[in-house]
This record gives structure tokens, C-alpha cells and sequence, in this order.
């Protein structure tokens, strides 16, 4: 997927100005922080819950080759195969190399990200293979050409109508006067068109939601049922992980699910959490007789060795996406790759570089949203405001903001110079604004002044008035 | 490719990952409501499972589990005809005791697929989120769970456990190929956030829980 990243200001200023994409995106966070709430409190344990779920990922990081090196033992015990490979382009010819020695085309993919990440459909379409999404969400934004801008509603930045319209450009062979006219008609026409997919998929290509040593098991979470068909019915599995997936054993595998599912849609579990593991055994009467796991690196070895391990305890449930009130304004597709809102300004910059990534720690107002709903404790703020620490000592900002910063660092560090500054422009600027109380425009501040007034100031600096306040109380 | 396993380990072992673990993960505490008397839990069962959208009736006995799904079926206006899971705790039931029920035994995939009810056994049910552990393996196939209209599920109620970690170590070391939790039917809210039900999985979820079995 070709990142646009660095022209977040830009995706994200378009952004503003499109009334259904803020549409659909106050729906989400008014409903998102309404469920939330409510299987919260249903559950009296969820933050001793969520404290165990950060301590458990954190053990699997700390012992991560053990215990994928017990995974690959297990997996290939049940005869399945383990394809380790250290960037996108390695898996995606790994995934490629099954299916051409099985010389199977048809192939039919539950909901990945990582798949995302290494541009796995396109690279695949170039190579005679067409994927169908087959999660209802992924199969809509990829009737539209789109990338998915959430990490679990992928579709969620669109309306009825627009997926309607993107229902008719693409099911050409259907009558184009035929009602579409609401979510059922929408998910009638889907589930039909789909399960000829599903039931004619020669290679079922999953994500997966963690990886379990123990039993060389794969878990996949879903709602739909989509992945347990793209397990079940074709005669390939293969399924695609990244390497910080790995987890002990099965009991911590659902202790996670505990928190993920509460996090990502508010549901106290999701309709179908299945473990799967292995190939059909034999006189089994269904599966694929061949599972392979590909283990992606893409960059993950290289952030737990650095100060920025926490982002590895993610267990990908959008929690932080859907409270974000900047993710809540601009929507997915502005952060400019597959990973948005707080958790994408993290990881991007580790995956495609601080150049190209650098605007999104720096699109945060820290407000720590994200740090409250997370599963798994993640210091999403604080990794933040590191990669933006290591972008200005990168100097990857413009000259000017640097020179702007490094003066009022030089003058916030000297009171009595701040305050001999502040106070009489402060006068200034109350004095000027008398009447209006507000400035509409600053000169040398449009950037700031051209979307918000800034209210006029009293006058003088904060500590004279409260010096003055304290003298007046004093006895 | 084994220099890329190669060096994807020896990166993870400069990253400070490659200890060898001396205990198990910190263990995540077991919530109260997978707590409780058999009883308690078996309530608990039925009413977390309905809030997740499933239907429930009870049986008393397995001889009455035939004429509990053919009651779910006459009422839900699913037609006379079931397929039967090869499960001996489905397949060995008293199907005469429901002489207008038509079960079809040894169902391929295309009968599967255009069934209006199947009937599987259950391992277990889960009372925190009124969640069955189905397995699949042997001449049980996947499918029975996925493909049709309605999921009849037979669960005996001295099967149900208080939590996950309960239902797991039904399983021992070695898993089938397929354990799935199920939790109500199948749904999805990706359009517009709206909760629909049945997209690819199943519309509905029946539980036939059998007391005293």
C-alpha cells in the first residue's frame, strides 16, 4: 500500500471539509464511548483484567524467540509448515510460492492487517491472483478501491449510500434499479455474492489474532463467521501473523480475548473465537490439507530492542482509533497507511521511517484518551511525544519551527526575561482587542488563527496577577 | 529462508527477547461471574447466551431433545428437516421420538450449505458469555457450525463450566484442528455501525440444554 503519510496536513484538511466522512465518524465515537462504557461496567474485574493483559504481553516479548521457536515445534508437529520472513516482500513471495505449487488461483482472505502492510492483494493480482476480501467491511472497501481506514470497522467511514453506490459499480452483472436502500438489503446482497467465494476457494489466506506456543495454535477472532469459513473450506490454510503475535498458552490467549473484544466493539466476546491448529488430521471430514503460517518481521525485532517496545503489547483493537478526537475529526484514510489514529502514529514512523511519518505523533493533543481505553496499557502519549523528540533532534521539521522553539525554550526557561516579554505584549494585546475580546487573525499566526480565534488576554502575566491575588487575600 | 529464520531470531535475541522464561505469564484473575454453583452457573449460562442473542429451550432428559428441536423448528418456521452432526451424543439420540421430523444423516457440504437447521453436540458451554466450545475432528465437520440457516446446538447442563480456562482444560494437550467458541449467531456491524445478524455464519443459534442428563 503506497503511504501518503507525509501529506497528512493535506489528507487531513480534506478531510474536514467532507460532511459524510464527519458524519460517520461522530456516529462511531458517540456510540463507541456509549457501548464501552456500558461492558465496562458489566464487567467489575476489566481493569485487573487489562493490568494482566499488558503483564502477560510483555512476558511473551521478553521470552519472544523461546516461545516461537516452541510455536514453529508444535505446528510443524501437527504437519503444518512456519515461513519466517523478515520484511513485506519476503511474504508476500512466500504466500505467493504456495499458492503456485498448489497452482491454485481462487483464493478467498479473512480480515488481515498484515496483509494490508505488505500490500498482499495488489502484489498478488499482479501475479495472476485475484483475493476476495470476504469480511463484510474489507469486501466493501475493496469494491470501492479503498484501503480499510479502521482497524476493526474497516468500513466504518462510509454511509449507506456510498456503499450502495460502490455495491452497483461493482456487481455490474446485477439489475442496477434493484433496492439497496438499507443496511439488509446491503448485507443480503453481500452474504450471497460471498458465499460462492467461500464455498469455491481453493487457498483460504486469515490473519491472525495471536499466536499460541503451547499448541502451535493460530486464534482467530471474528463476528461474521467469515474467518472460520476461509479456515474450514478450501484446501490451503495459510494464515498471516507478525512475530510479536506469539503468547504463551492457551489460557492467556482467551485471558487477552477478555479485554479485546470489549475494547474493539464493546461485546462482551465476539461470535466466534476459534483456535486453530494445524492441517486436517486424517479421516478428518473438513479442513485444508495443508496449513502454512507466515511469520512476518517487518520491523517488529527492531522496536523491541528500542525504548518503544510497549507498542508491541497491541492486540489490535482499535480501541484508540474510536476514542481519538483527531482519528474523531479526520478519519483513517488521512494518517496515509494502514495503521491510524494513536496507535498508527507510533507505529508508522517505526515501520516506514520518521521522514515519512513524522506529522503523525505530532497530530495529538495528548489528551490520553487512548492511554484510558487501551487493553493492554500502552503509554500511547509518551511514545508519542518520543517520536516527536526524536524528530526535532533529527531535525526532520522545518528550519524556522526549530528557530521559533529553541527561542522560547531559551526564554520559558528564564522567568524574570518571560515575564519582561509576556507582560507588556500581553497589555498590548488587550488593549488592541478591547471591544472585540477576540482575535479573528494574528499576523505571523495564521496557521494557528486561520481555523480558531484566540481570545484576547487580560494583560500582564499570570504569576503578577496571582501575586496580586494573594497579597489581597493575605490577612 | 533459513537465513531469514536465522536472522530473525538472532535480531530478537539483541532485542533483549530471547530469555528463557523460568514461570509461566502472570496469571489474569478469573472474573466472579465464572464463579458459582453448578446451579448459579447454569442460570448464568442461559441468560448470557440469550443476551448474546441466542434462542434457548430446555430438554428434560436426551430423550427429550428430539422433540425439542422439532419444536424449535415448527415455531421458527424452519421447515421438518435437520442434519444431524455424526456426533454419537446427536446421532445416537431417539430421533423416532419425533416421528415429523426428517433427519438427514452423513451430509455433504452442498446439504450443509443449503440446510435449514443442523444439530451438533457441544463439549461445553462457558457461563461467563453463554459461550459453547464446539470441536471438530473426526467425521464431525467444521461446517455442521458454520454453513446453515439455524445452529441447533444439544448441550447437557451438567456441561457447563464457569469460564474459559475451564472449557480449555476439557481439551488436554493435543487440540483438534478446529476448536470454536461460539457466542450467539453470526453478526457484524461494519455497515454504519448498525448491529445486523447472519452474514456468513449462521442467523440463528439454538441451545437445547438437556438437564439432568
Amino acid at each position: 500500500m503506497e503511504a501518503t503519510s507525509a501529506r497528512f496536513p493535506a489528507n487531513a484538511r480534506a478531510a474536514l471539509g467532507d460532511a459524510d466522512l464527519r458524519a460517520s465518524l461522530a456516529r462511531l465515537q458517540r456510540e463507541y464511548r456509549r457501548d464501552r462504557a456500558a461492558v465496562a461496567a458489566r464487567l467489575p474485574e476489566f481493569d485487573a483484567l487489562r493490568d494482566a493483559a499488558a503483564a502477560i504481553k510483555d512476558h511473551a516479548l521478553d521470552h519472544l524467540a523461546f516461545y516461537l521457536e516452541r510455536f514453529e515445534e508444535r505446528v510443524i508437529a501437527q504437519g503444518g509448515q512456519v515461513h519466517w520472513c523478515r520484511d513485506g516482500t519476503e511474504a508476500c513471495e512466500a504466500v505467493l510460492a504456495i499458492c503456485r505449487a498448489e497452482g491454485a488461483t481462487a483464493v478467498g482472505k479473512g480480515k488481515s492487517m498484515i496483509s494490508e502492510e505488505i500490500g498482499l492483494n495488489a502484489f498478488l493480482e499482479r501475479n495472476g491472483i485475484a483475493p476476495v476480501e470476504t469480511d463484510l467491511g474489507e469486501y466493501i472497501v475493496q469494491q470501492r478501491g479503498e484501503a480499510p481506514s479502521h482497524i476493526v470497522m474497516p468500513a466504518i467511514h462510509l454511509n449507506v449510500k456510498q456503499i450502495a453506490d460502490g455495491f452497483r459499480a461493482a456487481h455490474g452483472a446485477l439489475d442496477p434499479a434493484r433496492a439497496l436502500d438499507g443496511p439488509d438489503a446491503l448485507l443480503a446482497e453481500a452474504r450471497t455474492r460471498l458465499r460462492d467465494k467461500f464455498l469455491s476457494a481453493e487457498i483460504g489466506i486469515t490473519g491472525a489474532n495471536f499466536l499460541v506456543a503451547e499448541t502451535g495454535s493460530v486464534v482467530l477472532v471474528t463476528n461474521e463467521g467469515n474467518g472460520d469459513l476461509t479456515h474450514t473450506l478450501p484446501r490451503i490454510h495459510i494464515a498471516l501473523a507478525s512475530i510479536e503475535k506469539a503468547v504463551p498458552t492457551i489460557d492467556d490467549a482467551m485471558a487477552l480475548v477478555r479485554v479485546l473484544a470489549r475494547s474493539a466493539t464493546a461485546q462482551e466476546i465476539t461470535s466466534y473465537t476459534s483456535l486453530v491448529t494445524g492441517p486436517a488430521r486424517a479421516g478428518d471430514a473438513d479442513g485444508p490439507r495443508a496449513f502454512h503460517v507466515v511469520l512476518l518481521d517487518g520491523g517488529r525485532s527492531r522496536l523491541l530492542g528500542s525504548e518503544r517496545r510497549a507498542i508491541l503489547r497491541c492486540i489490535r483493537c482499535g480501541a484508540c482509533q474510536s476514542q481519538c478526537p483527531v482519528y474523531g475529526h479526520v478519519g483513517g484514510h488521512a494518517y496515509g497507511w494502514v495503521y491510524a489514529g494513536p496507535v498508527g502514529a507510533v507505529l508508522t514512523p517505526a515501520l516506514l521511517g520518521v521522514p515519512a511519518a513524522k506529522h503523525l505523533p505530532a497530530a495529538s493533543t495528548f489528551c490520553g484518551r487512548c492511554e484510558e481505553v487501551c487493553p493492554v496499557r500502552i503509554p500511547l502519549p509518551a511514545l508519542m511525544r518520543s517520536w516527536r523528540e526524536e524528530a526535532f533532534a533529527r531535525r526532520a521539521g522545518s528550519a524556522t519551527e526549530r528557530a521559533l522553539l529553541k527561542l522560547w525554550g531559551a526564554a520559558v526557561r528564564r522567568p524574570a526575561l518571560w515575564r519582561a516579554l509576556v507582560g507588556p505584549v500581553s497589555y498590548v494585546l488587550a488593549f488592541c482587542a478591547r471591544r472585540s475580546g477576540v482575535y479573528r487573525a494574528l499576523p505571523l499566526a495564521g496557521g494557528w488563527t486561520g481555523a480558531r480565534d484566540m481570545p484576547a488576554p487580560e494583560g500582564g502575566s499570570f504569576v503578577a496577577a496571582w501575586a496580586r491575588a494573594r497579597k489581597a487575600d493575605a490577612p | 529462508m533459513t537465513g531469514a529464520r536465522d536472522a530473525i531470531l538472532a535480531a530478537i535475541r539483541d532485542a533483549r527477547g530471547d530469555a528463557v522464561p523460568t514461570a509461566p505469564a502472570p496469571r489474569s484473575p478469573l472474573p466472579a461471574r465464572a464463579q458459582g454453583t453448578p446451579e448459579a452457573l447454569v442460570a448464568r449460562f442461559v441468560e448470557m447466551a440469550l443476551l448474546a442473542g441466542a434462542t434457548v429451550s430446555r430438554a428434560a432428559g436426551a430423550d427429550g431433545v428430539p422433540g425439542a428441536v422439532a419444536e424449535y423448528l415448527s415455531r421458527g418456521g424452519l421447515g421438518g428437516a435437520v442434519v444431524l452432526s455424526p456426533d454419537p451424543a446427536v446421532a445416537g439420540l431417539d430421533w423416532d421420538r419425533a416421528p415429523r421430523l426428517t433427519v438427514h444423516r452423513g451430509a455433504g457440504r452442498d446439504e450443509m450449505a443449503s440446510a435449514a437447521a443442523t444439530v451438533t453436540g457441544a463439549v461445553c458451554g462457558v457461563a461467563e458469555t453463554g459461550t459453547l466450545m464446539v470441536c471438530a475432528g473426526g467425521p464431525v465437520a467444521n461446517a455442521l457450525h458454520l454453513l446453515p440457516e439455524a445452529h441447533i446446538a444439544v448441550l447437557r447442563a451438567s456441561d457447563i463450566v464457569g469460564g474459559y480456562e475451564a472449557a480449555r482444560a476439557r481439551l488436554g494437550a493435543e487440540l483438534p484442528r478446529a476448536v470454536t467458541f461460539i457466542t450467539g449467531p453470526s453478526r457484524t456491524a461494519d455497515i454504519e455501525k448498525t448491529p445486523q445478524i447472519g452474514v456468513h455464519g449462521p442467523r440463528r443459534l439454538h441451545i437445547v440444554l438437556v438437564d439432568g442428563a
